[in-house]
């Protein structure tokens, strides 16, 4: 090949590069063998104690959900996993139906009319989401109601930071079921949007139709982060009037994975249709069917491309909807694997079961000497707050010396059902086996606290 | 390429046609073809303004998407509503029903700065060399 | 239903089954029962597709097979960097260990994959030639937007953000250039590329001054050749206090041969999707790391892994952007990234530079007297950006059937009609993983639709006709847009 090339050695390929910027001193630990990568590997995996063996009541954001095994079987196979954006539809059609599932499933999750490909997270598709806002509404105030996702709530600051808007967090109101009075009053012509998670940071269940109407009273928008296996139990927000649909389904496709890679869902009004973010797929049909032997023209197929592409940053550049470009493909076509092998039955089945399990262990708890177990407001889907005999730092580090993670501490937020508490989840995926560890933890924790105070 | 005597151009290629103080504004045979299939057509609604010389509207094809620009300014009378559901009409026929706005015009001086059809011409043979 | 159903599309999983088939069983609650929230906070109706687990297998089997992906064969996508991916990375971040770590795990349970994160930053210090990164960012268009918004911070501290509101930005740049300034609240200003390829010094020199809050290059550029005299760029966008931004897309061009740090740059982002090979999914998930130098370290986004003495943790850069995603980062991502660059070490790492650079440079000698080569320096770095000028002038086939006759021929095509100051472009990366048969047959195919495209114009027209479906009809897909399965009626 050098020969032909007309070079005498390998190095000539890079004379253009300056000489004394070539071939730096770099530190990079030399190569390893496929099986010594594994043992490395195995080795990093085991300083962790985080698998499935080990008990954990950790939610927020981030929940442990029984998913189909076919939805990770689906993902390796290789024309799916090794294929780029579909650029080239006559050869993408794979990905390029599956994405058209993914819009489909979304929209009938979420009760919208049209639904994006994906994007990279909850909290960036909600930040999405509220530039959106700014731009269909022309205004540049954000309200945040309060309890929001830490993480979202410090997404939303860096890309309104980005877009020069203005965040402006509302407290919470007392009951979610109830939200209106903490919105009439705080919400003008200035904002926007209004910015809600569902289930609330604290477990709470919102009513999204009193929430939306307090909202679009001064003309804002309603964005709603949803946790998409709770709307296999609660209303569809579309049906209760918000604008635009964020969550992640990261949890519903696979492992949680550390928290990414995530899945962006983003669905919206059809009016909306041309401000979304992100990639679209629209259903189209061949130009000219296929050519029968004889020669004869059969009826055109039925086919799938990007479409709306001119809202995006290749074509439309600086003024694009978004800078939006690799997403998270792989990830919604587990997901769309995944709520199509539940089906509609087993959706619902599985967030009952987790709304049952979850009031189950609290009941459990708020029987214990010492320790108090309460959802937030009138209704609460899977995680609820915990007050026992112990400030919550300490509880949880009694619980960690039993091998046991028993939350998050919450007590540094605002909320007076946080105060002194932990946030606790249980879901449909938590082992009974579990709950019972940690029933039995608590009991000794509170029992060595009496003992010593 | 059709090219319509009666009626007025810009350099970025919108007609004007003009009607007393009322003008139609469309986008050129030229332009619509360097497009190719026009998918979506952005407008004012009526009661707004448009700028002689500024932005009025989007015109989108498939790969790419343009600006319109106002040959005059004035008051939107008037938006093709058709537009909305089948912006194809732009393709096929950009002088007629493919029009996009009606606007009274309020100084008929700017008039004077827009190009004859001749002119025109001169400035689409000019692109088409500077493509090659 | 069959793989090889005529009409597929034609029909969604939504269309498929019966109503009550079921693919999976879900345990019911055999407990005492808490009441459930009222109907008007309930759900409805839900309509999802209702199948058996074998129909689901099926369909989406059936759809796979209408897909091209590198495991395929050849994928010469420019700039998208499409190289085979070791299947042992794809198990290694599958470990349970990894897998199943929760983002919110106290950080002494946690080590193992923190350790991950913190050398991989560390590795990719070192190979950019920069003093911090963050892995945060959650493809390469994020990354982009950490570092123009750390930009923008570090000039609202030096009071300087009022009056520097402008990006530079070459016009040979991937779209999410200009598409990021303007999302920082920036507006862009287009360099020109003079005719060797590289951006126009003078008119580089008449836009630089004290209203430019940075310039963004991407280098190598989007023709696969070297930006000269990047380092007096750099001198020269410092000298009117702006920074200097690095669209580290083409990384794999120089892995190993030359550093973004030591060239100028304060910032650049990675795309480790692309230079450090894993899978791209159909389009995602990737990761876009965000490195710089000390100054504007402070303003990394969050979170950054950090060594102490208690070993190593989730930490806030002081001035820090703020978080992009909820948690941390893609680390399924991550992983994969780290374990290919553990398995090629350095003299691996320059073996992909040095053979990817020898795989363009092979296929333009092949294929320079068949197509026209716009900027020609009798030498590329990852990839050549052919153009088919000659092909639509002489032949009247364009671009556009050319890469559709390349499906005819078995492969997927290059990325066509960009950069955008290329006309007809085709833009041809082969990357390392292709050996020299495959670049040869690819090669074999364009000069074979080179012919063809004098002999039989039409065939080029008329083409895909060996691919699972036929050119789609693009524009009433837009002007009437139909993006979701509804039921019949309605």
């Amino acid at each position: 090949m050098l020969a032909r090339l007309g070079l005498s050695s390998t190095a000539e390929l890079f004379s253009e590069i300056p000489e004394r910027y070539r071939d730096p001193a770099i530190e990079i630990p030399p190569a390893l063998a496929e099986r010594e990568l594994v043992e490395l590997m195995r080795a990093r995996a085991a300083e962790n104690a985080a698998d499935r063996a080990h008990p954990s009541f950790l939610g927020a954001g981030a929940y442990r959900r029984s998913v189909p095994s076919i939805a990770g079987s689906v993902v390796q196979r290789g024309e799916f996993a090794t294929a780029y954006t579909p650029y080239q539809p006559e050869i993408s059609q794979g990905t390029l139906q599956a994405a058209f599932e993914f819009q489909s499933v979304v929209c009938e999750l979420t009760g919208m009319e049209v639904s994006n490909t994906g994007l990279y997270d909850a909290g960036s598709a909600t930040a999405e989401a509220v530039l959106m806002a700014a731009r269909i509404t022309r205004r540049r105030s954000v309200a945040v109601l309060e309890p929001l996702h830490p993480g979202t709530l410090d997404v939303l600051r860096t890309y309104a930071y980005a877009a020069d808007l203005d965040i402006e967090v509302l407290g919470a109101p007392p009951d979610p079921a109830d939200p209106g009075p903490a919105i009439r009053g705080a919400l003008d012509e200035r904002h926007a949007c209004l910015v809600v998670q569902q289930p609330d940071f604290l477990g709470g269940i919102v009513d999204l139709e009193l929430l939306s109407r307090a909202a679009h009273e001064s003309g804002a928008l309603v964005v709603a982060a949803c946790d998409p296996l709770a709307l296999g139990l609660l209303r569809a927000p579309g049906d209760a009037g918000v604008d635009v649909v964020t969550g992640e389904g990261r949890d519903l496709a696979g492992p949680v994975g550390f928290g990414g890679p995530s899945l962006g869902l983003f669905a919206a009004r059809r009016d909306h249709m041309r401000q979304l973010p992100g990639r679209i797929v629209g259903r189209t049909r061949e130009l000219h069917g296929p050519r029968r032997a004889d020669g004869e023209e059969e009826e055109p197929r039925t086919g799938y491309v990007l479409t709306l592409q001119a809202r995006e940053q290749f074509i439309r550049r600086e003024r694009a909807t978004s800078n939006f470009s690799t997403g998270q493909q792989l990830i919604a076509l587990a997901f769309t694997v995944a709520l199509e092998t539940l089906g509609p039955r087993g959706l619902g089945e599985s967030a009952e079961l987790c709304y049952q399990r979850a009031h189950r262990a609290a009941a459990r708890i708020d029987e214990l000497e010492g320790y108090a177990a309460r959802g937030r407001g009138s209704w609460w889907f899977q995680e609820f707050l915990v007050r026992g005999p112990l400030p919550p730092a300490e509880l949880l580090r009694r619980l960690k010396e039993r091998g046991i993670t028993g939350g998050l501490d919450v007590s540094g937020r605002p909320e007076p059902e946080a105060r002194e508490a932990i946030l606790v989840c249980v879901t449909e995926a938590t082992p009974a086996g579990d709950v019972d560890a940690l029933i039995e933890a608590l009991a000794s924790v509170a029992a060595e606290a009496g003992a010593s105070p | 390429m059709e090219l319509p005597q009666g009626l007025l151009y810009t350099a970025e290629h919108e007609w004007l046609a003009v009607d007393g103080d009322r003008g139609t504004i469309g986008i050129t045979d030229y332009a619509q073809d360097q497009l190719g299939d026009v998918v979506y057509v952005e407008l004012p609604e009526p009661g707004g303004r448009v700028e002689s010389g500024s932005v009025f509207g989007v015109v989108e094809s498939v790969k790419t998407v343009s600006d319109l620009y106002a040959p005059v300014s004035g008051e939107v009378l008037e938006r093709n509503e058709r537009l909305d559901d089948e912006p194809e009409l732009v393709n096929a026929s950009p002088y007629g029903d493919g029009w996009m706005l009606r606007v009274r015009i309020e100084d008929p001086q700017q008039l004077d700065s827009l190009l004859s059809p001749q002119a025109y011409e001169e400035v689409t043979r000019q692109e088409q060399r500077g493509g090659e | 239903m069959n793989v090889g159903e005529r009409d597929i599309g034609a029909r969604l999983a939504f269309d498929r089954g019966s109503p009550g088939r079921r693919a999976v069983s879900v345990p019911r609650w055999e407990g005492e029962a808490a009441p459930l929230p009222p109907a008007g906070l309930r759900r409805e109706r839900l309509r999802l597709p209702e199948l058996s687990q074998g129909e689901v297998v099926r369909y989406y089997t059936a759809l796979s097979r209408l897909n091209y992906g590198i495991d395929s064969g050849t994928y010469p996508l420019g700039s998208c960097t499409m190289k085979y991916n070791p299947k042992v990375d794809d198990l290694m971040a599958a470990l349970p260990g990894l897998a199943d770590a929760h983002p919110l795990e106290a950080e002494e349970r946690v080590q193992g994959i923190l350790r991950v994160g913190h050398e991989l930053q560390e590795a990719l210090c070192s190979l950019t030639g920069f003093a911090a990164s963050s892995l945060a960012p959650a493809a390469g268009a994020q990354g982009e937007l950490a570092g123009v918004l750390m930009v923008k911070r570090a000039l609202d501290d030096r009071g300087e953000l009022g009056r520097r509101r402008r990006v530079l930005v070459p016009d040979s740049a991937h779209g999410t250039n200009p598409a990021t300034a303007a999302m920082a609240g920036f507006t862009v200003t287009q360099i020109p590329t003079a005719s060797d390829g590289s951006m126009d010094g003078e008119a580089l020199e008449r836009e630089l001054d004290e209203s430019v809050a940075a310039a963004m290059v991407t280098m190598p550029n989007t023709l696969g050749l070297w930006e000269r005299g990047i380092d007096e760029v750099a001198a020269r966008v410092h000298a009117v206090g702006a920074y200097l931004y690095a669209d580290g897309a083409n990384l794999n061009a120089i892995l190993g041969r030359a550093r973004f740090g030591d060239l100028g740059f304060d910032v650049a982002h990675v795309n480790l999707h692309k230079s450090f090979s894993t899978p791209h999914g159909g389009g995602g998930p990737g990761a876009g790391p965000v490195l710089c130098g000390a100054e504007l370290a402070p303003y990394l986004p969050a979170p950054v892994v950090v060594s102490d003495e208690g070993g190593l943790r989730l930490g806030r850069p002081e001035r820090s952007i703020g978080r992009l995603q909820q948690f941390h980062g893609s680390y399924g991502v991550l992983v994969r990234a780290y374990a290919y660059l553990r398995s090629m070490g350095l003299d691996g790492l320059r073996a992909v530079s040095e053979h990817a650079v020898l795989n363009a440079n092979y296929l333009r000698a092949l294929l320079v007297d068949a197509y026209d080569l716009p900027y020609d320096r009798g030498r590329v770095l990852h990839e050549v950006v052919l153009a088919g000028t000659r092909q639509r002038r002489e032949h009247g086939v364009r671009t556009y059937d050319i890469a559709k006759r390349l499906i005819d021929h078995g492969f997927h095509p290059p990325t066509v009609y960009f950069p955008l100051i290329v006309e007809e472009a085709l833009m041809i990366e082969p990357t390392e993983t292709e050996p020299r048969e495959a670049v040869e047959a690819f090669a074999g195919a364009m000069l074979a639709i080179a012919a063809e495209a004098a002999s039989d114009p039409d065939l080029g027209r008329s083409a895909p006709c060996g691919a699972p479906i036929g050119r789609l009809s693009a524009a009433p897909a837009a002007r009437r847009p139909d993006l979701r399965w509804l039921p019949p009626g309605e």
